[in-house]
């Protein structure tokens, strides 16, 4: 997908520039220099380069003159990076929809309508600030060597059994996510915790079978690809499908129970400022549904009502106030308290 | 010059502004109303998610600590997508939440909600405050509850009433408005239903008006109407005056006239015969100036209200001068008629067209020397020409305009007896048909010539 008149290349400076004064912590930073520049958009984005890289040269296809300066970092470094240092970014663009609401309800947010949010159902758009532009369930990934095609159990009730009857097949192979690093595992863990009881079981479960806890989905792929693990729980659905595509010896089981599924969002910071070119991205990233070459090269599947309509086991996370509860400090310390008692209980 | 009030104006203008006070009253009732019922239904929420919040708070090994409940700030964005933002305070001291919201009305009561609206953040936000004691320690502790949420979805459904309600308060407006034009028009039709009534009539139609009237305008018609008979009863006796004056004062002198010839046959003595000339001369005199007197009150009369009969003047001509043909003969004087084939219709008051010529041709004769010719003469273009030349001494050196004014008589006619009325009749009766009377010199030698020009009605 590497459009080649557009010049690429990577800041040889990464280290000195994250080195310096500001705290959060950059992954990676990427500049995709426009053939005539006019204007530079700068994004902070959790997402991977190969899976927004697509978007940007489309993005850039279409408005030829801004250039794209891409930086990445994790869930939470994004919050600090925008409520604590104020750092300058014209665009957010995060999985956690928890500290993207937060971001828009504490007033960091710009407000903007997009030219086609009347295509747009309304569970996308909160606020006129906080922008759905794709919807991703979490799944559960699973062996091909330990689960034949169709044979892994369906619902969270059936997992649980599965695990108590054969504990010594899945001891140790069993990943999640490590919910006290991930800003994306919390999320799906404290849904669950919501929407049902199952979840504290399923921990219990997991905790004494000696799960292993990861920061990232796409390790947890890798290993589940290889054997090394058997299954792993809450892995994000996008990613598993992309790795499906290029890695065999795993399957992805949504389960029927019921499936989380999360919206990742932009918004504009309110210290933007080429705001229009941001604006121009958040029309072109709202409109992501109407351009499947584009879905399929980043492997992000779009806003789309009717997708979940077919499936009701497919529960979209609502945006609103509801979402700041688990990021009370109070609220968070014991959620993880009440985990770290679940799972981590071998750790002396 | 003042325009008359109208009574429908006013009328429509009275109810139109009634109407504009009750539609503000409306709009702004409404607003009020509904703005009142949202402000109440944010607090109700805020106090319910305050509440919420304040029955999970519990002690653990003499902490107070809190379980936040998800449905506790979920449920405010149900119904808006405002901000919220949330603080718990114990003994004074942020136990979560943010710790910069201000809480200005402290409640003093335990559970009972107090509200106020603050600006944080950059936004107006209404915040409540529940007051809750926790058993964590021998004292207690005071813990304080506050919720507070951001009012642009208030706003939006205030503006949203508004604007509706000042939609339903135009349209109210607008349909008073023309109710009220027909309300105003409806309750004035009697009026101008009499009114048309009574200006349809003719001038000299004095019935009494007996349309049907409203119980308002009957005092005024009784009171026209008994004017109206008045003044009819009043016409009719001076009409029946000059008709008897005519009649009593023509008719003894006419007597007296043939005694006094018949007495002068009789006579033989020239001085007798003199004497009884002079008294013959003096009675045609007073029967003339009797006539032009009367003449002139009749004409005064019945231009009041001028009869507009279709007639043929050249009939009328014709009559006339044969009346006065007999006194014109006696002068040898020719009543000379250039009048146009055919009838020369016209509309207008024949008995005072009658009188206006019979007084100029009188005139003619009496000041034209014997065997001349008097003319009189038709021409019609755009109004009508009616003129009479005669070949006597004219105006002199007279001022035509004083000449018509009542009892003035020429300069050069001392010789002649006349009460100086005849032109003054025929200058009213011209004025009365709309026209004007001119006097002239004789174009065509000596004399005078006097026309009346009469418009087409």
């Amino acid at each position: 997908m590497r459009v080649a008149y557009f010049a690429l290349r990577l800041i040889t400076a990464l280290s000195m520039w994250a080195g310096a004064a500001s705290g959060f912590e950059i992954e990676d930073r990427q500049i995709y220099n426009a053939a005539s520049e006019s204007s530079v958009l700068r994004i902070i984005s959790t997402a991977d380069r190969a899976v927004f890289e697509p978007i940007i040269f489309a993005f850039q296809q279409a408005n030829p003159g801004i250039s794209v300066d891409y930086t990445i970092t994790g869930t939470t470094d994004l919050m600090k990076a925008i409520y604590e240092e104020n750092a300058a970014f014209d665009l957010a663009i995060s999985s956690a929809m928890d500290l993207q609401t937060k971001l828009a309800n504490d007033g960091f947010a710009r407000s903007y309508l997009p030219t086609n949010a009347a295509s747009l159902p309304d569970w996308a758009i909160w606020r006129d600030q906080l922008f759905a532009f794709t919807q991703e369930p979490a799944v559960m990934v699973v062996s091909d060597t330990y689960f034949s095609q169709g044979a892994a159990p369906q619902t969270r009730d059936a997992l649980i059994a599965l695990l108590r009857a054969n504990p010594e097949k899945f001891r140790g192979r069993i990943g999640t996510y490590d919910v006290r690093r991930s800003g994306f595992g919390y999320l799906m863990a404290t849904q669950d915790s919501r929407t049902s009881e199952t979840f504290w079981r399923l921990m219990e479960v997991m905790g004494r079978l000696d799960a292993q806890l990861y920061c990232c989905s796409g390790e947890m792929i890798a290993d589940v690809a290889s054997g090394k693990l058997a299954l792993a729980y809450n892995v994000l659905g996008s990613y598993a499908a992309s790795e499906l595509a290029t890695t065999d010896g795993f399957q992805i089981v949504e389960l029927t129970d019921f499936v989380n599924v999360m919206l990742r969002t932009v918004l504009i910071p309110s210290n933007a400022t080429n705001v229009d070119d941001a604006q121009a991205m958040v029309d072109f990233l709202t409109a992501l549904r109407t351009r499947p070459d584009l879905v399929a090269a980043s492997g992000l599947p779009p806003v789309d009502a009717t997708a979940l309509q077919d499936n009701p086991a497919l529960r979209p996370i609502r945006f609103g106030p509801g979402l700041l509860v688990f990021l009370d400090q109070l609220k968070e310390s014991k959620f993880l308290r009440s985990w770290e008692n679940s799972i981590v209980q071998e750790t002396p | 010059m003042r325009q008359p009030t109208s009574i429908r104006k006013r009328l429509f203008y009275q109810l139109a502004a009634v109407a504009a006070v009750l539609s503000l009253a409306f709009v702004l009732v409404v607003r009020g109303v509904a703005s009142q019922a949202a402000e109440g239904t944010q607090d109700d929420i805020l106090a319910a998610s305050a509440t919420a919040i304040a029955d999970s708070l519990s002690s653990e090994q003499g902490e107070v600590t809190l379980e936040l409940p998800y449905s506790a700030l979920s449920m405010l964005g149900t119904i808006n997508e405002d901000r919220v933002f949330y603080r718990v305070t114990v003994n004074n001291e942020t136990l979560t939440g943010y710790a910069d919201l201000p809480v200005t009305n402290a409640p003093t009561r335990l559970d009972t909600p107090a509200f106020s609206t603050e600006i944080y953040r950059g936004d107006e936000v209404r915040l409540t405050s529940i007051l809750r004691r926790v058993s964590n320690s021998a004292t207690g502790s005071k813990v304080v509850v506050t919720v507070a949420q951001t009012r642009s979805g208030l706003a939006a459904i205030t503006q949203r009433i508004t604007v509706t309600a000042t939609g339903v308060g135009l349209l109210f407006f607008l349909l008073a408005t023309t109710l009220s034009l027909l309300a105003a028009t409806s309750a004035l039709r009697p009026l101008s239903r009499m009114t048309g009534a009574v200006t349809r009539r003719g001038p000299s139609d004095l019935r009494p008006v007996t349309e049907d009237t409203p119980a308002e305008l009957a005092p005024l018609v009784g009171a026209l109407n008994s004017f109206m008979a008045r003044l009819r009863s009043s016409l009719t006796r001076t009409e029946d005056l000059i008709t008897e004056a005519a009649h009593r004062v023509r008719t003894p002198l006419a007597t007296v006239r043939t005694q006094a010839e018949v007495t002068h046959r009789k006579l033989n003595k020239p001085e007798h015969k003199q004497a009884i000339r002079d008294m013959i001369r003096a009675i045609d005199e007073s029967s003339r100036s009797a006539g032009q007197i009367l003449d002139h009150a009749m004409v005064t009369f019945r231009a009041d209200s001028l009869a507009l009969d279709p007639l043929d003047l050249a009939a009328l001509i014709t009559e006339t001068c044969d009346r006065l043909a007999p006194t014109a003969d006696l002068k040898d004087i020719a009543l000379l008629r250039k009048l146009p084939d055919g009838p020369v219709p016209f509309k207008g008051d024949g008995i005072m067209l009658q009188a206006a010529l019979h007084n100029i041709l009188d005139n003619a004769i009496k000041y034209s020397p014997e065997d001349s010719d008097i003319t009189v003469r038709i021409e019609v273009n755009s109004a009508l020409h009616l003129s009479i030349t005669d070949q006597g001494r004219g105006f002199g050196d007279m001022d035509f305009e004083s000449l018509t004014t009542r009892y003035a008589r020429g300069a050069n006619v001392g010789d002649v007896v006349g009460s100086g009325l005849g032109l003054t009749i025929a200058d009213e009766v011209a004025r009365a048909h709309g026209g004007r009377l001119e006097l002239s010199h004789n174009k065509e030698g000596q004399g005078a010539c006097v026309s009346l020009i009469l418009p087409y009605v």
